[in-house]
C-alpha cells in the first residue's frame, strides 16, 4: 500500500508539469501583453519597459517559464499584477472560501444522491422512480449559472427571502443541485446492476430481510463505482466553483480566478491552475485509495 | 414433508410452469430434469418464493410442515428461508458476495437463524467450513471469495446452506459450471452429509447421469409441465414418455463417446 | 410507454428548434439587433417574448441565438469527436509507448477544472464564434478518446482484424475500414451527449462575455445582457435559459435512448 502512495505522488510530478507548461505556454503565446490592462502604452513607453522588466515579461517565454517553475517548486508563485501581493498569500486567504462552499456541497450531494438512487433502483419505475429520474435529467441539462440567476431571482429578487449577496445558502444550493443529478443517476445504474447479481439471490436464500439484503450486501457493492465517481467529478464541482462564485460574488479562488483571467493578471492564474491541478489529483488518489478499501479484489501490491 | 399442489407460475404472458403437483418425502432425494427453459428451476425458486416481478405465481400450494408457504406474510418466510429450507445456485463464482470474508458470510446466517453471538457464529461458521471439508478452515475463514476456487466455493455454499441444519435442500444445477471432476466430489460430498445431517434434496439439473447416480425419485419437466414422474430406475428402465425416452438416449450417446 | 413519450418530445423539440434556426430569416418579425422599442417590453403579441433592455425583439433575437448555438454546439462536438477519434484510435491500435503518451496527455487535460481552461484560452484570444468552436472542441475530446481507445481494445484483438493484417492490409486500412465503423456506436451516443455539453459551455463562455460576442445574439449572451435587469426584466433571464434547458434535455433524451437502442454501456 505504502508503495502504491508513492507512486502515485511520483506520477503526480509529471502531470502537474505537464499541467504548467501548457496553461503557461497557452497564456503567453497568447497576442497582446497583460501590461496593457495596465498602463496605457502612449502616454508613458518608460513606465511600460520598467514594469514589463519587473514583471519579467522581457525575457524569452522559455527562461520566463523556467524562471516561473524554479520558484514554484519552492511554493513561490510570484506576486499577483493588480495588488503586488504573494499569489500563495491570495490563494491562502481566497481557497478557505471555496472550501467553506464545497465541501458542504460535497457532502450533501452524497447525502442526497445515494439514498435516492438507491430508492429508484430498487423501486425501479416507481412514481418515485419516474420523478427522480425526470428531475435528474433536468438538473443535468440546466446550466449551473442560469439555475443560480433563478434562484436569486425568486428568493431575493422576488420574495426577499435571502439576499443574493454573502450568504451561503444560494451558491450552496446551486452548486449542489449542479452536482446531484448525474451521481444520482450513477448511484440508481450501479444499485439496479448489483441487485442482478446472482449473490442478491443468495442473500435473500439466506432468509435475511430486504432491508439487510439492500442496505448490507447491495449498497456495499453499489458504493464501488460511486468512488471512482466522486474522483472524476472533482473538475466539474472546482469548473461549477468558478462561475458560481462569480455570479454570487463569492469571495473565494473561483471568483479571483476568473477576475484574474480578464485581467491577464498571469502569476494568479498559474497559481490557481496548479493548485486546483493538485487537489483533483489527490483527491483522485485519495478515492483510488478508498477504492482498494471498499473492493477486497484490488491489490495495490501487486501492480 | 413438501407437497407442491397445481403450481402455475407465470412470467408476463408466458406460463414458466404449468399446474404442477409433486411431493418430497423427508430424507428423499427428489431430482427434477428438463432442458433450460423448461421451468425447473422457476420451481425452486418458488419453494423459496423468491420469484420477482415480471414473474409471479399464479395459482396453487406449496405445502411444508402442514403450512401453505405461499400464504406465509413474509416475516414468517423469512424464518424458513436459509433455517428449513436452503439453497445452492448454479454459479458459485457469482454466489457470494465479494466484498464480505467467506467466514462472515456464513456467519451471517447462523446468527441470523440461531441468535448466536459474532464470534461464537463465526467459530461454528469455521466448524461449517471444516465440515465440507476446506483445508485450514479456521485461515480461509478471512479470506475473500475471489481467492476461493469454483469448487471450493460450491462448498462454501454448501456449508452455509447446512449451516442451520435445514429440512429440505434444494441445489439447482449446483456442478453446471464446475469441471467434470470437481462435479463428482461435490455430489460425494452432498451424500456423505446427507447421512450425517439428514435432510431431504431437491437436484435440479439437465444431466439425466447425475439422477441416475444421487436420485430416488425424478420429476420429468417439458416447457413448464411435469411430464413424468416416479422412481429413479423405473423411469429410467422404462420410460414413458417420448421425451424422457430422448433425453436418455442423449445420455448415452454421450457415455458412449 | 413513458420513455417513449420523453423521446418524442426531444425528437419535436429538436426538430422544431433546428428548423426554426435554419429559417429564422423569414420567422423572426423583427431584425435582432435592431432596437425597436424605446422601452424594455414584457411579453406581448406584439413581442411574443419581450424586449431586452435596448428595446430589441428577444422572439427574433431568440431565433437568431438558437442558429448561433445549436450550430456551436454542433461543430463544437464535430470538433471534439475528431480529435478523441483520432487519439483514442492510434492509443488503443499500436499501444505501448504512443499509448502511453496519449493516455498521459488525456490525463492532465482531465485534471484542468475543463471550464476554466475554456476561459483562459478564449480570455487571450479575440472572442469570436469561430474560437469557441474551436476551444470548446479542443478541451472535450478527451472522453471520445477514452471511450475510442478502449473499442480499439476490444476490437483489435477479434478474429476478423487478425485475418485483415494476415491478408496485408495497412494498419490506416484496418483502422478505418475495419475497427472505426465497428466502434460507431458508442462515438454516437458520446457525440450526443457532447453536444449537450458543448451548448452548456457556450452559454456559460457567452455569459461572461467570453463566449459569442454582441450584438450577434446568442443564448448565453442573452443571459449576461440579463443579469442587470432581473428586478425589472426578469423574462429576459428566464426565456434564454428555458431555451437552453430544454434542448439539452432534448438532447440527452435522445442521447439516452440511442445508448439503449444500440446497446451501448455507460
Amino acid at each position: 500500500m505504502r508503495n502504491y502512495i508513492l507512486k502515485r505522488l511520483l506520477q503526480l510530478i509529471p502531470l502537474l508539469l505537464g499541467i504548467s507548461l501548457i496553461s503557461f505556454f497557452v497564456m503567453h503565446l497568447a497576442p497582446g501583453d497583460p501590461t496593457a490592462m495596465f498602463i496605457d502604452p502612449n502616454v508613458n513607453p518608460v513606465e511600460l519597459a520598467r514594469v514589463r522588466a519587473n514583471w519579467g515579461l522581457d525575457q524569452p517565454i522559455y527562461i520566463q517559464y523556467f524562471i516561473w517553475l524554479k520558484n514554484a517548486i519552492m511554493l513561490d508563485f510570484g506576486r499577483s499584477y493588480t495588488t503586488g501581493q504573494p499569489v500563495i498569500t491570495e490563494l491562502a486567504e481566497r481557497l478557505p472560501m471555496t472550501l467553506l462552499l464545497m465541501i458542504p456541497a460535497f457532502i450533501l450531494t452524497f447525502l442526497i444522491a445515494i439514498p435516492v438512487g438507491v430508492i429508484s433502483a430498487v423501486k425501479k419505475n416507481s412514481w418515485f422512480d419516474k420523478t427522480f429520474t425526470f428531475l435528474s435529467f433536468a438538473g443535468m441539462a440546466i446550466p449551473t449559472f442560469w439555475l443560480g440567476l433563478m434562484l436569486m431571482l425568486v428568493f431575493s429578487v422576488k420574495l426577499h427571502w435571502l439576499p443574493a449577496i454573502g450568504n451561503i445558502t444560494l451558491p450552496l444550493i446551486t452548486m449542489v443541485i449542479g452536482s446531484l443529478a448525474g451521481l444520482t443517476r450513477y448511484q440508481r445504474a450501479a444499485m439496479l446492476e448489483v441487485l442482478n447479481q446472482d449473490f442478491i439471490r443468495t442473500a435473500r436464500a439466506k432468509g435475511l430481510p430486504e432491508r439487510t439484503v439492500i442496505f448490507k450486501h447491495a449498497l456495499r457493492n453499489a458504493l464501488i463505482p460511486i468512488v471512482t465517481i466522486i474522483g472524476l467529478s472533482l473538475p466539474d464541482l472546482f469548473g461549477g466553483a468558478f462561475i458560481i462564485e462569480t455570479i454570487f460574488a463569492w469571495p473565494g479562488m473561483g471568483r479571483l480566478g476568473v477576475q484574474s483571467i480578464f485581467q491577464r493578471n498571469y502569476p494568479v492564474i498559474m497559481g490557481i491552475v496548479m493548485l486546483s491541478a493538485f487537489l483533483i489529483i489527490i483527491g483522485n488518489l485519495l478515492a483510488d485509495i478508498c477504492y482498494g478499501s471498499v473492493d477486497p479484489r484490488i491489490r495495490y501490491e501487486k501492480k | 414433508m413438501l407437497e407442491v399442489k397445481n403450481l402455475s407460475i407465470i412470467y408476463g404472458p408466458t406460463k414458466a410452469v404449468d399446474n404442477a403437483s409433486f411431493s418430497v418425502g423427508k430424507n428423499e432425494i427428489v431430482g427434477i430434469v428438463g432442458e433450460s427453459g423448461s421451468g425447473k428451476s422457476t420451481i425452486a425458486l418458488s419453494i423459496m418464493r423468491l420469484i420477482y416481478p415480471p414473474g409471479r405465481i399464479s395459482s396453487g400450494e406449496i405445502i411444508f410442515n402442514g403450512r401453505d408457504l405461499l400464504k406465509l406474510a413474509e416475516k414468517e418466510m423469512i424464518n424458513i428461508r436459509g433455517a428449513k429450507i436452503s439453497m445452492i445456485f448454479r454459479d458459485p463464482f457469482t454466489s457470494l458476495n465479494p466484498v464480505f470474508k467467506i467466514g462472515d458470510q456464513i456467519a451471517e446466517v447462523i446468527s441470523l437463524h440461531q441468535g448466536l453471538n459474532g464470534k461464537e457464529a463465526w467459530e461454528k461458521a469455521v466448524e461449517m467450513l471444516g465440515t465440507v471439508k476446506i483445508r485450514d478452515a479456521v485461515g480461509r475463514a478471512h479470506d475473500y471469495p475471489h481467492q476461493f476456487s469454483g469448487g471450493m466455493l460450491q462448498r462454501v455454499m454448501i456449508a452455509m446452506a447446512l449451516a442451520c441444519k435445514p429440512e429440505i435442500l434444494i441445489a439447482d444445477e449446483p456442478t453446471t459450471a464446475l469441471d467434470v471432476s470437481i462435479q463428482s466430489e461435490i455430489l460425494a460430498l452432498l451424500d456423505e452429509l446427507k447421512i450425517k445431517y439428514g435432510f431431504s434434496i431437491i437436484y435440479i439439473t439437465h444431466n439425466f447421469g447425475i439422477i441416475k447416480q444421487i436420485c430416488d425419485r425424478v420429476i420429468v419437466m417439458n416447457k413448464g409441465k411435469i411430464v413424468e414422474e416416479g422412481k429413479t430406475g423405473e423411469v429410467f428402465s422404462n420410460p414413458k414418455e417420448l421425451y424422457t425416452k430422448k433425453l436418455i438416449d442423449c445420455l448415452k450417446v454421450l457415455n458412449k463417446v | 410507454m413513458r420513455k417513449n413519450k420523453a423521446l418524442l418530445f426531444a425528437a419535436i423539440v429538436l426538430t422544431g428548434f433546428v428548423l426554426l434556426a435554419i429559417f429564422a430569416a423569414w420567422i423572426a418579425p423583427y431584425n435582432p439587433e435592431e432596437i425597436v422599442s424605446s422601452q424594455t417590453l414584457a411579453p406581448s403579441t406584439f413581442h411574443l417574448f419581450g424586449t431586452d433592455d435596448l428595446g430589441r425583439d428577444l422572439f427574433s433575437r431568440a431565433l437568431y441565438g438558437a442558429r448561433i448555438s445549436l450550430t456551436v454546439g454542433f461543430v463544437a462536438v464535430v470538433i471534439s469527436v475528431l480529435i478523441g477519434t483520432l487519439f483514442g484510435a492510434l492509443a488503443g491500435y499500436y499501444g505501448g509507448a504512443i499509448d502511453l503518451i496519449i493516455m498521459r496527455f488525456v490525463d492532465v487535460m482531465l485534471a484542468f477544472p475543463s471550464i476554466f481552461l475554456i476561459l483562459a484560452i478564449q480570455a487571450m484570444l479575440t472572442p469570436n464564434i469561430y474560437n469557441v468552436m474551436v476551444v470548446i472542441g479542443a478541451t472535450s475530446w478527451m472522453g471520445v478518446a477514452r471511450l475510442v481507445r478502449g473499442e480499439f481494445l476490444r476490437i483489435r484483438e477479434l478474429q476478423y482484424v487478425e485475418a485483415a493484417r494476415a491478408i496485408g492490409c495497412s494498419d490506416f486500412r484496418i483502422i478505418f475500414r475495419h475497427i472505426l465503423p465497428n466502434a460507431q456506436a458508442p462515438i454516437i451516443v458520446a457525440a450526443t451527449l457532447g453536444m449537450a455539453g458543448a451548448i452548456l459551455t457556450e452559454s456559460a463562455l457567452s455569459f461572461l462575455g467570453l463566449g459569442v460576442q454582441p450584438p450577434t445574439p446568442s443564448w448565453g449572451n442573452m443571459l449576461m445582457d440579463s443579469q442587470a435587469y432581473m428586478f425589472d426584466a426578469p423574462w429576459m433571464a428566464i426565456i434564454p435559459g428555458i431555451l437552453i434547458l430544454v434542448t439539452v434535455l432534448s438532447l440527452y433524451f435522445i442521447g439516452e435512448a440511442l445508448r439503449e437502442k444500440l446497446d451501448v454501456r455507460s
